[in-house]
């Protein structure tokens, strides 16, 4: 018990709580902790996409300790989590950042067994499999980066050990949106998006190592070229990536690209663009205005991506039992539902079931027609009575996933290139 | 009245040891080299550091190495990137000179009254009360496709389809950078134009000259040092520019500054620190060509 002076909480409350806190240390008993819980403040950071005041709000009401959110953009995030380990206690991160930031050894693998609910988590970031039959996606998927042999492991196993590395908690399935009425004919492949047709209306991320799966999905699409894994592309399969959307861009094929998800929303709703890379809640934002936007399935399926928090492999002793409740607190339903009436999936959609209302659950869940108005958690209407999700269920677009976002390993040659292709 | 008796006092042993008056002279420098040097030879200094390091994925690690100069004048995206980034300073240069003079000159020999070309100045310098990112933005729904320019155009019946090179383009970027910095061009004009000694115009005048000659042989240069004042300003500011070229281009054009943002965004600091040496560098002997055609500190 010599790593006590290293928890964050003051002296003082070392000696208040006194013996019950040593005796507490030695005994895995985390009731004992009671009061001296309230006092510890977990430090979590990640992309704005999961971290919501209403989250640190519902944990302070639900167990009583308080959880400081810092939102970064995801390069940012991956820096922290590399190579500043004591500035966070819990790190929510992508898997393809995990992929990146695990071999630091800043975090500690999760004890699956402290885990509640982790048999019902979905298949994909246990297995890799949603359902018994399913065909594993190309680029990193969450279960390949999800496990490892044991604490202070640094290598990726590829069964389900029984040590996490992230507990996932958010994900979702991204293709293109299109604005159907200015487009007005079905759009059914990736390849629309440099169709000529679309010529200064097309626009695409400009995040290289998202924006190059996008393109790769197109390339495939128009028959160029099969990648063996669009996830880890080779010097070659890079250069003729984008060599072939540099030409789309000097004829002049996009109005422009975005950085940020405003800018996304800008484009879309201002008929600038009408074909683009965007995520879910950026159509959800443009049909909030009015705006008629449609998340398109598309045949060759979509391009996934999914969060989890982690541990700092500094987090020890009372606040490390904290760090599990909290992670049992988040799959435990609340957070699901709140994050599903957005649009985006919970690890564990069952227990989120009980915190949303039927139609919402038929609604975003199961593809069904919605029988009344479906609200966002801050209250904006989102479909009608009668609209049905695009895409459709959740087996529909989680079945029909065809790459993760991935970190591949000539990923600076790629960014290298990708600025050659802004610059072009 | 007695507070101003007491340096006298003061100074007297200083002129009797000259030794102490080098002391005092050096401290009273002291503070303001000590502000240089914190916050502007020491972050160069470590920026110039930094850019021989080496760097990971997501670390970077103290070496002395050419990579990131060999890199940087290895590809020839820097040269177009850098070719890119001396047009817009040109063609911005020029319209923010043409329309800063005649703002200028307008002020200073148009406007008669003290009051009113005050008046008129700070009307000028209004629009600079709100952010620069606002007003570069603001253009953006008016240039759009369905923009007001777009559909007034429309309206008029002088265009038959949305003009799409509004938006997103060259002529987009600067516009903004012109709307942007031709007050720091008016400002430092107007002011050399008002020490301008108005009978040397009377004499001109009584010698003959038409207005235009008046213009060229009198106004002009004696306007030169504060033209050179403003293309110092408008010139470093463009070629440091990054986010109006990202949000007027749509991120379809690039510059120097956005090659170093798109750096630092990677966590390729020392690479970053590389092409801001080689832009530093660009931007001094710009200067310093500039600053041989006009001796500005004979006029400050």
């Amino acid at each position: 018990m010599t790593t006590i002076p290293k928890i964050r909480y003051s002296r003082r409350s070392v000696l208040k709580t006194g013996g019950a806190a040593m005796a507490a240390t030695a005994l895995p008993a985390p009731m004992v902790w009671g009061q001296a819980i309230k006092d510890v403040t977990l430090r979590q950071f990640g992309t704005g996409v999961s971290n919501l005041n209403e989250v640190a709000a519902k944990v302070k009401e639900d167990l009583g300790f308080t959880l400081e959110m810092t939102a970064l953009d995801s390069d940012s995030v991956t820096q922290r989590a590399a190579t500043q380990p004591d500035s966070f206690d819990i790190a929510d991160i992508e898997y393809w950042i995990c992929k990146k930031v695990w071999p630091t050894g800043n975090l500690q693998a999760m004890d699956t067994s402290k885990i509640t609910n982790y048999d019902k988590i979905v298949g994909i970031f246990r297995d890799g499999k949603l359902t018994p039959d399913s065909v594993i996606a190309q680029g990193t998927a969450p279960h390949t980066v999800g496990f490892v042999d044991g604490p202070g492991s640094t290598d990726f196993v590829d069964n389900e050990s029984g040590w996490m590395t992230l507990i996932p908690t958010i994900y979702n399935a991204d293709t293109l949106g299109i604005r159907p009425d200015l487009i007005g004919r079905p759009i059914n492949n990736w390849s629309e998006l440099l169709n000529p047709e679309f010529a200064g209306k097309a626009s695409i991320l400009d995040i290289s190592s998202i924006g190059v799966m996008d393109m790769a999905m197109v390339v495939e699409s128009m028959g160029e070229y099969t990648y063996p894994d669009k996830g880890n592309m080779t010097r070659e399969e890079i250069d003729l990536t984008l060599g072939i959307f540099t030409e789309a861009k000097q004829n002049g094929q996009f109005r422009a690209f975005w950085k940020t998800f405003d800018e996304s929303v800008n484009l879309m709703a201002s008929g600038e663009v009408v074909i683009q890379s965007m995520w879910s809640p950026a159509i959800t934002a443009v049909k909030s205005r009015g705006i008629p936007c449609v998340y398109q399935p598309l045949e060759e399926g979509y391009r996934s991506w999914g969060g989890g928090i982690g541990l700092s492999n500094s987090l020890s002793g009372i606040e490390l039992d904290a760090a599990y409740e909290y992670i049992n607190w988040y799959l435990s339903g609340w957070v699901g539902g709140f994050l599903m009436r957005q649009g985006y999936y919970s690890a564990v959609p069952e227990t989120s079931k009980e915190h949303m209302s039927v139609n919402e659950w038929g609604y975003w869940f199961e593809g069904k027609e919605a029988t009344d108005t479906i609200t966002s958690p801050f209250g904006d209407p989102l479909a009608q009575a009668g609209e049905v999700r695009d895409g459709g269920s959740f087996f529909d677009r989680m079945g029909a996933v065809a790459c993760w976002n991935a970190v591949m390993d000539e990923n600076q040659y790629m960014v290298r290139k990708w600025n050659e292709f802004i610059a072009a | 009245m007695t507070d101003q008796t007491l340096p006298i006092p003061a100074s007297e042993p200083a002129r009797r040891k000259p030794a102490s008056r080098h002391v005092i002279g050096w401290l009273q420098a002291a503070p303001l080299a000590l502000v240089l040097a914190v916050f502007l030879v020491a972050p160069i200094v470590m920026i110039v550091v930094v850019s021989f390091w080496g760097a990971t994925e997501f670390s970077i690690y103290p070496a002395f190495q050419f990579d990131n100069y060999a890199f940087l004048f290895g590809s020839d995206v820097t040269y177009r990137v850098f070719a890119n980034t001396f047009k817009y300073a040109l063609i911005t240069w020029i319209f923010t000179l043409l329309i800063g003079f005649t703002v200028a000159y307008f002020l200073a020999f148009h406007v008669r009254s003290l009051t009113w070309q005050i008046a008129l100045f700070l009307l000028c310098t209004i629009p600079f009360w709100t952010s620069n990112i606002i007003r570069m933005i603001s253009w953006i729904p008016f240039l759009g496709r369905e923009g007001l320019a777009n559909s007034t155009l429309l309206s008029w019946g002088v265009i038959d389809a949305p003009l799409e090179w509004l938006l997103f383009s060259d002529f987009s970027v600067i516009l903004a950078f012109v709307h942007l910095y031709t007050l720091f061009m008016v400002v430092p004009i107007f002011n050399t134009m008002m020490r301008i000694d108005k009978s040397l115009i009377e004499a001109a005048a009584d010698a003959g000259a038409t207005g235009w000659q008046t213009l060229w042989h009198v106004i002009i240069p004696l306007t030169k040092p504060g033209i050179m004042i403003g293309t110092i300003f408008v010139v470093t500011l463009v070629m440091g520019d990054f986010i109006t070229v990202r949000f007027m281009s749509g991120s379809q054009s690039a510059n120097v500054g956005r090659m170093i943002q798109n750096d630092v965004g990677l966590l390729q600091y020392p690479s970053a620190a590389a092409t801001a040496v080689i832009l530093l560098i660009t931007v001094l002997l710009v200067i310093g060509i500039l600053l041989r055609f006009v001796d500005i500190r004979k006029e400050l």
